[in-house]
């Protein structure tokens, strides 16, 4: 094979997200993954009610914990996601990207909103308030809203690739909000606990703790892998639909 | 249990959001695939999958 030849070749990657390609291959991992999700949640739930000591200062409700910090990774993981999906909308035009983002979009907003059900939970018997307009909370808010803002303008029009592209953009901008909610509890005074998993030291807990945290997290991110996959194959067969119901009607309009 | 209505309430919570979540996502694949089902029925073909008979 010539230089030139092996250079127009697509590599593995390429290939494997060819929309066509990507509807063969990941038929084929859907419901391995889901019954994989589904163990790993049975796992970390045994772990959580059964096999958990109560933490010292906050007792029993470190148990609601195990589902918080899963959905506020989750929530800032999504919009990573999206990010990534922007760059190759907007970079490398690639035509699974602004697929990844558009699946991605309700699957991060519902994990942001649990954040913060979840944490809302968490701090009226620890802290003494549901809510509280501190950095860590009002960031979350904002990237809920950021979240909300993104499926609207997907929405706003017909053509999805100008959507995709005016979606990107929008996407990077609200990226901007990644790093104020991580760095928020260290920036301003807060009710809410710094970083205590993701640290530059590595987690600050004790292991009968983090391994619950630990296989909920793997739970929880098996699950947005699962979903975002059927949400993709959905996403690609709509347009397909699309472009054949234009078809026709356009066939039907010559004929006419 | 100490707190157990927050802990309910938070898992409670969380398990109908995440049925509900992944009800929709099952829900809306089932009504494209119909819809590309009746296209097809009708005998409507992408251009790059051939015209139909």
């Amino acid at each position: 094979m010539t230089a030139a030849a092996a250079a127009r070749k697509p590599n593995w990657f390429s290939r494997l997200a060819h929309p066509g390609r990507f509807l063969a291959w990941s038929r084929l991992v859907v419901l391995p993954l889901a019954v994989l999700t589904v163990i790993v949640f049975a796992i970390g739930l045994w772990f959580a009610f059964f096999n958990s000591p109560e933490d010292y200062q906050m007792g029993d409700m470190v148990r609601v914990m195990y589902i918080h910090v899963p959905n506020a990774w989750l929530s800032q993981f999504v919009y990573a996601t999206m990010t990534a999906s922007a760059l190759g909308t907007l970079v490398w035009r690639h035509p699974l990207a602004d697929v990844a983002g558009k699946a991605a979009a309700p699957l991060g907003a519902a994990f942001t909103a649990l954040a913060l059900y979840t944490g809302a939970l968490w701090g009226r018997p620890t802290w003494g308030t549901f809510w509280e307009w501190d950095g860590r909370m009002t960031s979350t808010l904002v990237l809920l809203l950021i979240y909300l803002g993104i499926i609207a303008l997907w929405r706003a029009f017909d053509d999805q690739l100008r959507a995709g592209r005016v979606v990107a953009i929008v996407t990077l901008v609200g990226a901007l909000n990644l790093p104020v909610i991580k760095f928020s509890v260290d920036w301003w005074n807060t009710l809410h606990q710094p970083a205590s998993v993701f640290t530059a030291e590595g987690p600050k807990m004790a292991p009968s703790i983090l391994t619950p945290l630990m296989v909920m997290m793997a739970a929880f991110t098996l699950l947005f892998a699962t979903l975002h996959i059927v949400g993709m194959r959905t996403e690609i067969l709509r347009r397909r639909a699309e472009t054949m119901a234009r078809q026709a009607a356009l066939a039907a309009g010559d004929a006419g | 249990m100490e707190h157990a209505v927050y802990i309910a309430w938070a898992y409670a919570g969380a398990a109908a959001f995440v049925a509900a979540l992944s009800l929709w996502v099952v829900w809306d694949a089932r009504r494209v695939a119909r819809r590309l089902k009746a296209l097809e029925d009708r005998g409507i073909r992408r251009r790059s999958a051939g015209s139909a008979p």
